[in-house]
């Protein structure tokens, strides 16, 4: 048996989110979504950026998306891996009405017990709208979560 | 251009742990091997490409330890691209001789997902720190929502994609260096528990620490060092949007086609089908294969997904795929893709543990970075594509 030596890392950092970013935490604070649109391919991107990565070009023109849009996929995570979230959790992709892609973002709203009932509420295409925090904070967990819009 | 051939592959065995072993350790354990597997020593190498991916090891910067077990003194620099890593390391070190600068470059990875003790929190943090890392997303996650669109768009089963696990589980008995080496059942991947939804903890890899390292030589030198050498044909790689919810449709790997095409057209291949007769894919959940496969051109899309329950891709079938047991089965991140290209050099060598039939040519891949990048190399038995 050789000898085994704990060790961990917890080394703090700052992260700059930058000014496009920051627009976009500021605008949450209202509950507002913007994104940018990319004036050569006219992509509406978000969460929105400083430069549009496939042509090469800045984007400065902002545009307020909808907090409502579509499923594009889900996961349901049921196993508890350290400093992630609680299982059961659900993650998707919403594309967001007015953006041209997709966010990555909580989906709730359904009962997560049973992962395929859950994907049949939660499946590709499904209408969903953000459930907000009361107070947001202009943080990106300002939305709790996407919920299926009840048609 | 020179021709470039691999000589030597090398490996250790892989395992959850290697505690018998330190980082430079294992790095001298696979360097040692394929030294001995091409029949030269350390003083026949030129320069060592090195390649891993911070920080699964909790070391930063693993390249200084393992360096001392790669060519002390010589030219070394390390390359690091996710999940991607392995397989190019091996194209940087096809690089070095390709460009002539050297004649004899090894490639060698080192990686101790096992030393994680969660390798999910690590992959977390290679997520967009400002945007998309509270989300907790990590590697099975994104592949998880690939299998849900995959499925509800082409109709794709639980059971279907159970049989990539059951055929690479199967592969693996015969792999020597393999980590898990455990016959499973259709039904044994569908009662395991579920990890990200749809996929089960059965259609997900393994933590492995490990080293694998591939000896690359000049077509002379090549020549002189083996018969059976393995000649690169081509390679191909290429870097895809940074945000997952950037790409359109998450059911085709468009990316990977294009990478394809690249290497298809550098190659002369007109139908992979025919003329590719095995591949060793980067493929650490069911789905990807079926992804891979499709975007490879080995299945029209959407019909990919019946490939293994139909025997095409068991090592007897007419498209093997991952004979070696694959990433499901052995999965040291960093190290994985050139673990592919070792694997794919075997087989044209015709000394692969589980060798397919007449292997001529054998397709190596890797993905990384959330679905961001790939890497592709193709090697044959023979210094031109033969049909």
């Amino acid at each position: 048996m050789v000898l085994r030596i704990e060790a961990k890392w917890e080394i703090p950092y700052v992260h700059s989110a930058g000014e496009h970013a920051t627009k976009f935490f500021e605008a949450l604070k209202e509950k507002k979504i913007l994104g940018v649109k990319c004036p050569k391919c006219k992509r509406v991107l978000v969460p929105p950026r400083a430069f549009c990565e496939r042509c090469h070009v800045d984007t400065d023109e902002w545009v307020e998306v909808k907090d409502e849009g579509v499923v594009e996929t889900v996961t349901i995570n049921y196993a508890r891996f350290t400093g992630l979230p609680d299982p059961p959790y659900a993650v998707g992709i919403v594309k967001l009405d007015g953006a041209d892609t997709g966010m990555l973002a909580y989906l709730g709203g359904v009962d997560l017990s049973d992962w395929k009932k859950a994907h049949e509420k939660l499946k590709v295409g499904t209408r969903v709208k953000a459930v907000w925090k009361d107070k947001p904070e202009g943080r990106i967990t300002d939305i709790l979560y996407f919920k299926p819009v009840e048609e | 251009m020179k021709r470039v051939a691999v000589v030597g592959v090398g490996q250790t065995k892989f395992r959850t742990r290697r505690d018998d072993k330190t980082h430079p350790e294992l790095t001298r354990e696979a360097v040692s091997r394929a030294l001995e597997h091409a029949g030269i020593t350390m003083d026949d190498v030129d320069a060592f490409v090195f390649g891993t991916m911070d920080p699964f090891d909790g070391i930063n910067c693993p390249d200084r330890w393992s360096s001392t077990a790669a060519g002390f003194g010589k030219p070394f620099m390390k390359i690091s691209t996710g999940g991607t890593t392995g397989l190019t390391t091996g194209i940087a070190a096809y690089q070095h001789v390709a460009s002539g600068l050297f004649d004899v470059v090894v490639a060698v990875c080192t990686q101790r997902v096992g030393e994680n003790v969660d390798a999910q929190p690590v992959l977390n943090t290679a997520v967009d720190p400002i945007y998309e890392r509270y989300s907790g997303v990590g590697a099975i996650s994104v592949a998880a929502i690939q299998a849900t669109v995959h499925m509800q768009k082409y109709g794709t089963t639980e059971e279907q994609m159970a049989w990539v696990s059951v055929k690479d589980h199967e592969n693996a008995l015969k792999n020597p260096y393999a980590h898990i080496q455990k016959r499973l059942s259709v039904e044994d991947v569908l009662s395991s528990p579920v990890v990200s939804s749809p996929l089960k903890l059965y259609e997900c890899c393994p933590r492995s620490d490990g080293s694998v390292a591939v000896v690359f030589a000049s077509g002379e030198k090549a020549e002189e060092i083996r018969d059976n050498p393995a000649w690169i044909l081509a390679e191909s790689s290429i870097s895809d949007s940074y945000f997952v919810g950037d790409r359109p449709d998450l059911a085709v790997w468009d990316s990977l086609t294009i990478a394809g095409r690249r290497l298809y057209r550098l190659a002369g291949i007109d139908d992979p089908k025919k003329d590719i007769d095995v591949a060793e894919l980067y493929s650490p959940f069911t789905i990807q294969e079926i992804l891979e496969l499709e975007a490879l051109g080995f299945a029209e899309k959407g019909e990919g997904a019946g490939l293994a329950e139909e025997g095409v891709t068991f090592v007897d079938g007419d498209m093997p795929t991952n004979p070696s047991g694959g990433v499901l089965c052995t999965n040291p991140i960093g190290a994985t893709g050139l673990v592919r290209l070792g694997e794919a050099s075997l087989q044209v060598m015709g000394e692969a543990s589980n060798q397919v039939d007449g292997a001529e040519v054998a397709l190596a891949h890797a993905w990384g970075g959330t679905l961001q990048f790939h890497a592709l190399m193709l090697v044959s038995s023979h210094k031109k594509l033969r049909r």
